[in-house]
């Protein structure tokens, strides 16, 4: 039973948004740009930290209430009241929720302290800070708030910073071009969602979720058509947000981004929000077992496509881009089979790898731009093909590079492999072997790429070039400290996520259940009451493990045993290689059979109809009124016999039609 | 008073007077020839009036008659004075030539 506490005490919620908000306008209205940068970007950071201290107070707090009452609603005035339409500025607190604020702020954090030192030098420093705590405040409403409304805030707020921070070095057409594709393609789902929330206020007339989302499974115990709309409907604004078929193709070019961004919004937090959406509304889900295959499917095929493409990607960015599709494919897969809590277990573990690992590959790019710059060089320093060798020049950052990696691929004792692997089983259990084929294949397939990364970046010989190698070094301590926070967290952060069979509690699970029990009462999630083997369970992780051994291996072979010469590597791939390297041309298929269309409808509305039609039109009525003025300005000759004898003959037709006419 | 004149040859008379009036009205070229003309249309009224009035025995046409030979007199003053200001700028009163206008 969940009872709503809307006491005074915890008023104070509010400030866990507000304090990111406070900062942003700290910095936007008293700060200028010529102040020391560390005071704008402590000012930045510590107001993202301070909410992860209340975020951490809201979670302890909580954890001391009886599991059945972790439910806190705090309203605080009403936003919308349009006839039935209640809309109020409010916000939930329960397990799901301070868990993900956990994750937001923390994350954050250290990611605002990272950017402290990565965005030295750069002029807009004060606007990226303004920024990035604008994404917070809106990340934290999307995950704070009560009702698909205000969570449709926070999702729009961070679609916009999303596009002001891809976009940021706006000055570069191509940047910028890359800002407006995710806005765009992020549209096209927020249509999907937008459809599902009015689907769900006609149906059970609210958006709140303590009212409508235990007002489904009481209407409709079997489920119906309608909810699989919604659920349909609200997972295609899910695909736009997280990057999932056929709506990726925004996240690899949004690596035009500041890698700090990269690392805040396109891995730890802004692409988990549609797992997060769908968690959330795990009871519409569960109630329409076709909405669920969908999403199962759908995730375990992104996971497969975006993994084959990452393996022969050169842009160290892009191959990170790419693996965050597939993880987030992972997420899904979870979910969609009814294993929701491994779906935010994975975003939680998934966080701290991938954190790590965008901000590893910002300071590798920070001390080859260096380098580079030192020499006078003009390659990329992006390309993996122009690094090598690099982990005895900079050694903290392959360690914790490598850890990250280590996680990512599936390997027992750090984070990754727990969630991951539980995704995995629970999709064996849930009978959906197929999609338990292609998840593994992907996790071989992940081992292998990451590995191929790692070895091309920072083992072998440098391949940059003799004049700049002496010049690569360690970036400031700052951002290494924080890749060794995350580095922790990778291994040691998975631990809440340990399965029973291993002897640990999945504390996570443990922790969602209040929000997800309802949907453990249906037939699409009855096999979690089944007793499954032990030794089932525990076969099948030792197959994991050994698919990602095997992945590793042959990324070993392939690229550290092998020595790596540069014209070899880049030479022009061809056949399945260059199918992958050109992500199955998926870009140019969409620019041609959607762009090209619609700009083409956009120049004829626009030259044709605008310009001709409507122009003509109304540039045609003036035309007759100036042919009427001319014809009628005759009369107007100046000869005043003329005007005489016009006056004599209307006199004498209004006389005549007076006597005569009437 | 019957005199063996008819109300008809009276309207006859002030028809014909009007006629002739706007005949000079529209094909008089010079000014002051125009507002004899003009004048001669008001006064046809007048007698028109004043024919009726005699053979109705009503008042009525004789007063009406007073008060356009009074709104003749006025407007021929300002007439004449425009006329003269028109001579004193161009010179001349002939209608045709205080066309300014080019179409």
């Amino acid at each position: 039973m969940e009872q709503t506490i809307n006491t005074a005490n915890w008023n104070w919620l509010i400030l866990i948004p507000l304090l990111p908000f406070g900062g942003l306008l700290i910095n936007l209205f008293l700060t200028k740009a010529k102040l020391p940068e560390k005071l704008i970007g402590w000012i930045g950071s510590l107001a993202v930290l301070s909410s992860f201290v209340l975020s951490l107070i809201a979670f302890l707090n909580l954890r001391a209430l009886p599991a059945d009452q972790r439910v806190i609603e705090v309203i605080f005035c009403k936003w919308i009241e349009v006839g039935t339409f209640h809309v109020e500025w409010a916000i939930l607190l329960d397990p799901l929720s301070s868990l993900m604020m956990l994750i937001i702020t923390g994350v954050g954090g250290v990611i605002h302290i990272y950017s402290i030192g990565y965005m030295h030098g750069d002029k807009g420093f004060r606007r990226f800070f303004i920024y990035l705590n604008l994404f917070v405040f809106f990340m934290l409403w999307l995950v704070m708030g009560n009702s698909f409304a205000t969570m449709f805030i926070g999702w729009e707020g961070v679609g916009l910073c999303s596009y002001l921070l891809i976009g940021f070095w706006f000055t570069d057409m191509a940047k910028a071009s890359a800002g407006k594709k995710a806005f765009v393609v992020n549209r096209i789902g927020d249509w999907g969602f937008l459809l599902g929330m009015l689907l769900l206020f006609t149906t059970f007339g609210s958006l709140q979720f303590t009212k409508v989302l235990p007002s489904t499974i009481e209407q409709y115990p079997g489920g119906a058509p309608i909810l699989t709309a919604i659920a349909l409907l609200l997972f295609v604004g899910a695909c736009g947000k997280s990057a999932q078929l056929p709506l990726y193709v925004w996240l690899p070019d949004a690596m035009a981004g500041p890698t700090p961004v990269s690392a805040l919004i396109h891995a730890a937090t802004m692409v988990t929000a549609g797992v997060y959406m769908v968690v959330r509304a795990n009871i519409i889900f569960s109630l329409s077992p076709f909405a669920m295959s969908v999403v199962a499917t759908v995730g375990a095929l992104t996971a497969l496509f975006a993994a084959t493409i990452g393996m022969r990607q050169w842009d160290i960015k892009k191959v990170l881009a790419y693996s965050t599709i597939s993880q987030l494919g992972y997420m899904f897969l979870g979910a969609g089979v009814g294993a929701y809590e491994t779906g935010i277990a994975h975003v939680m573990t998934h966080a701290f790898f991938k954190a790590c690992l965008f901000l590893g590959s910002g300071a590798v790019i920070h001390s080859m731009e260096h380098a580079f710059h030192h020499a006078n060089v003009h390659s990329d320093p992006q390309d993996i093909r122009n690094m090598g060798g690099l982990r005895k020049k900079i050694p903290i950052t392959f360690w914790t590079f490598l850890i990250a990696t280590i996680a990512i691929s599936g390997i027992p004792g750090f984070s990754g492999f727990f969630s991951k692997d539980e995704i995995l089983w629970k999709t064996f259990a849930s009978g959906h072997i197929i999609l338990w084929i292609l998840a593994s294949i992907t996790a071989g397939l992940t081992a292998f790429y990451m590995f191929r990364l790692v070895y091309l970046t920072f083992f072998g010989e440098f391949r940059g070039g003799s004049e700049a190698e002496p010049h690569v070094k360690e970036v400031s301590p700052l951002m290494t400290s924080v890749l060794i926070v995350l580095a922790f967290f990778s291994v040691f952060g998975g631990h809440l996520a340990i399965p029973e069979s291993l002897g640990g509690h999945f504390v996570v699970g443990k922790w969602l259940e209040p929000v997800l029990e309802k949907s453990r009462s249906l037939p699409s999630l009855a096999y979690y009451k089944v007793e499954h083997e032990k030794m089932l369970e525990l076969g099948l992780m030792a197959g994991s493990v050994m698919i990602a051994l095997l992945g590793i291996g042959l990324a070993t072979l392939l690229f550290w045993k092998k020595k790596q010469e540069r014209d070899v590597l880049l030479r022009k791939p061809t056949g399945f290689a260059s199918l992958l390297e050109n992500k199955y041309w998926v870009d140019e298929i969409y620019e041609a059979l959607i762009v090209r269309p619609i700009n083409s409808i956009s120049v004829f509305f626009w030259k044709v109809f605008d310009g001709m039609a409507i122009d003509g039109f109304i540039n045609g009525t003036g035309q007759v009124a100036v042919w009427v003025g001319g014809g009628i300005r005759r009369i107007q000759t100046g000869l005043l016999s003329n005007y005489a004898l016009f006056m004599s003959v209307a006199i004498a037709a209004v006389v005549g039609w007076m006597i005569f006419g009437r | 008073m019957n005199s063996g004149i008819s109300l008809e040859h009276y309207l006859a008379l002030g028809a014909v007077l009007f006629c002739i009036g706007i005949a000079g009205v529209l094909t008089r070229r010079n000014a002051i020839i125009l507002f004899m003309s003009v004048e001669l249309m008001l006064n046809s009224v007048n007698l028109t009036l004043v024919a009726f009035s005699s053979y109705l025995g009503n008042a009525t046409g004789q007063i009406l008659a007073f008060f356009v030979i009074a709104v003749a007199a006025a407007e021929v003053g300002v007439g004449l004075a425009i006329i003269i200001t028109v001579f004193r700028n161009r010179h001349s009163i002939n209608i045709d030539d205080v066309n300014i206008m080019k179409g």
